[in-house]
């Protein structure tokens, strides 16, 4: 008995009808290049396309212009616009996207009181939550701007793939909270038959806060919640708002993975969470994936040879590639191991597979080829 | 090793991918001698520690998950930053009935998320007093503490909780307790080990976390290279290899007194695997003499056929204990 294959999947057809790509999986699976290689891919193939990272590697970032931290798209010089489409690329920074919510829904006073304030630092810069809130905050502005036929996200490098879907919410909730309220109950003037009922608790809570952070960190926490009160109406709505567009047509996903244990458990609780909330799966990207030049020639009957010219002492480089052939062959065998795996658990979702590089991509040229290997095109194996 | 002769608080950190929990793993199991008793905790909430021992998801509370290689107990707990909160009120201000009632307002989720470093602060303190812990008679509870910290981008800040916190509290207990934590931790008792491979981003990494660790007078241990291979190819091939220039007559002459059927599209393969090959060795070598240059211990770990397998990690163990411990 044997695993079944999963379907196969147009990359070229996604790349040339969707609106919005998101790109996710765990950290260190090369999401950022996937979304930069469909990106490119998309736009060579006449699409207006918006490339939104979030935490590049520096010489990939470099490659496609963004030495700037600006947080607005710019172009990408290199591109082969022959066929009508545009690169755009940015960089998300989280705490200014944050900053120019504050700007935009304040007066100058009031914002400088809050972008000061040591709770709303610690908010916008290491709230857990925060960047993925920021990603999709993002991603709507950028959607509402109406300039780009794609925009394709890269998710924030989560712990665990699934805060990005949580994240947003759980932000909007907190802020949106009953603890939030009663912070602010004493700040209001009609506050005070609100107030008896949680009374009891807020004096406990109050006291044990000025125990534990100090009265200053206090008065810091309530002057911050109020100033937070006046700015936003309702967080959550907002937050709502962002989830809703994932759930759009036009709005697909891509689980990013590799072929390694714990990689594919997170892509499996990906596709699985994607499924109960009606969210679009378009495709597993297993990146990293070994494949042999020469699979008519087994990892045991290379090695058997290899070591027969070991024995008689001939041929050493020879004996050194068959070697290497036998290593690929079995790399290239537990990575199919690992595919089909995953495969027997989730029939219905295609894979998509990406061969593993020798050393990492850092300019358009490997992008390309990258995106080549995404959209099935039978290219010479990159190095 | 002579500098790490007084450490009893191990931080393991590194770059997501780079197999962090499984080298904090085998060190607790390499440091787990005869008769000594280690815990390994982890702080991020993955239940990383449960997956990789194979055991139901661990509690707040320290369960024995293994024995040591050298016949100890390898203890596990999984920091659970509310949990922690709880405790700390009770312990330090005896208010077991409040830790309930902010639970309930939500004022628990609130302070472990949101007030600045108090996470941190609750995370690093729950490792210190684990590493400090008196045994009833003398002497501590635990030999030895391995720490699967956050990742090497946030490692500095992590354990810099002193300087996070000063933004929230200037004095009192919360300060307090960061000073303790911070004196413990950029004391000889602490060392900060970075897992890297030796890949461009894990290594640019380990850098830069090897910079901010010491602006913040934090102290580095070792450099873990882990996932090492050997090079296949003979040193003076290699360049060729990786140009694509290996004699095609002789690799033809070598198959052929393999008895292998030496055709073109097989010596083609070969080749092109063997450049591939190359090539990566190459980038390697250039990434390990980046390793070389931050003058720290390197230790290297090999790559397994199955990480997730218990053998694997006791290999693990082993290298650690020969190549880091003795």
């Amino acid at each position: 008995m044997s695993a079944p294959l999963p379907p196969s999947y147009d990359v070229d057809q996604l790349l040339g009808e969707a609106q919005i790509i998101v790109c996710c999986g765990a950290g260190g699976v090369g999401k950022t290049t996937t979304a930069a290689a469909l990106g490119l891919r998309a736009a060579e193939r006449g699409r207006k396309v918006c490339v939104l990272t979030i935490d590049p590697a520096r010489r990939l970032a470099q490659s496609m212009g963004l030495t700037e931290l600006d947080n607005t798209p710019r172009s990408v010089k290199g591109v082969d616009g022959t066929s009508g489409g545009t690169l755009d690329a940015m960089m998300l920074d989280m705490k200014r996207t944050f900053d120019e919510i504050v700007l935009a829904h304040s007066d100058a006073q009031r914002a400088q009181q809050i972008l000061a304030n040591p709770f709303y630092v610690s908010l916008s810069s290491s709230f857990a939550g925060t960047q993925e809130y920021m990603a999709m905050e993002k991603l709507g502005q950028l959607k509402a701007e109406q300039r780009w036929d794609l925009i394709v996200v890269d998710t924030p490098p989560s712990r665990s793939a699934l805060d990005f879907l949580d994240a947003p919410q759980r932000l909007g909730r907190f802020l949106d909270g009953r603890m939030i309220r009663m912070l602010l109950a004493p700040a209001k003037a009609g506050g005070r038959a609100y107030m008896k009922v949680f009374t009891v608790g807020l004096n406990v809570f109050t006291s044990v806060l000025t125990r534990v952070i100090g009265a200053q960190a206090l008065k810091d926490l309530s002057l911050f919640v109020s100033s937070l009160e006046t700015m936003f109406g309702g967080f959550r709505e907002r937050a709502d708002k962002t989830y809703q567009l994932l759930k759009e047509p036009g709005t697909a996903f891509l689980v990013v993975a590799v072929p390694e244990r714990d990689a594919l458990r997170e892509a499996a609780y990906f596709v699985e969470r994607l499924s109960t909330e009606h969210m679009p799966l378009a495709t597993m990207v297993l990146n990293r994936v070994h494949r042999s030049r020469y699979p008519a020639l087994s990892a045991e009957r290379a090695m058997a040879a290899a070591e027969s010219l070991e024995d008689a002492g001939e041929s050493p480089v020879a004996a050194a590639t068959l070697r290497i052939h036998s290593e690929t062959m079995r790399a290239a065998a537990r990575d199919e191991r690992m595919a089909r795996s995953f495969t027997g658990a989730h029939p219905q979702v295609p894979v998509v597979t990406v061969s593993a590089q020798a050393a990492d991509v850092h300019d358009l040229e490997g992008l390309r080829a990258i995106g080549a290997d995404l959209a099935g095109e039978p290219a010479e194996l990159a190095g | 090793m002579d500098e790490l002769a007084g450490v009893t608080l191990h931080v393991v950190s590194g770059k997501g991918g780079t197999g962090k929990t499984t080298v904090a793993a085998a060190l607790a199991l390499a440091l787990a001698r005869d008769g000594q008793q280690v815990l390994l905790t982890e702080v991020e909430g993955r239940q990383g520690i449960a997956q990789l021992f194979d055991t139901p998801p661990l509690p707040y509370e320290e369960r024995r998950v293994a024995s040591g290689l050298g016949g100890g107990e390898v203890y596990a707990l999984a920091i659970d930053p509310e949990a922690a909160l709880v405790e700390y009120l009770e312990m330090f201000y005896n208010l077991r009935r409040a830790g309930s009632a902010l639970k309930r307002i939500g004022a628990i989720d609130f302070a472990t998320t949101i007030a600045p470093g108090l996470r941190d602060v609750l995370l690093t303190g729950k490792v210190m007093e684990a590493a400090t812990r008196a045994r009833r008679g003398g002497g501590r509870i635990y030999d030895a503490v391995v720490l699967d910290a956050p990742p090497t981008g946030r490692i500095a800040r992590f354990l810099n909780v002193n300087s996070e916190v000063a933004g929230l509290a200037r004095m009192g207990p919360v300060r307090q307790q960061a000073d303790s934590v911070m004196n413990m931790l950029r004391s000889r008792q602490t060392a900060v080990h970075l897992v890297t491979l030796l890949e461009e981003m894990p290594v640019q990494e380990t850098i830069d976390a090897v910079a901010e660790l010491e602006a913040a007078r934090l102290p580095v241990g070792a450099v873990l290279v882990n996932m090492v291979r050997e090079p296949l190819l003979p040193a003076a091939q290699l360049t060729v290899a990786a140009d694509g220039g290996l004699d095609r007559d002789d690799l033809s002459r070598g198959l052929k007194a393999a008895a292998l059927e030496a055709g073109d599209a097989l010596v083609t393969a070969l080749a092109a695997e063997a450049g591939q090959h190359a090539r990566r060795v190459l980038l390697e070598q250039r990434e390990r003499d980046e390793l070389i240059g931050l003058e720290r211990r390197l230790v290297e770990l090999p790559l397994l056929d199955d990480a997730a397998d218990l053998a694997g990690l006791y290999e693990l163990a082993r290298c650690l204990d020969e190549g880091l411990l003795t």
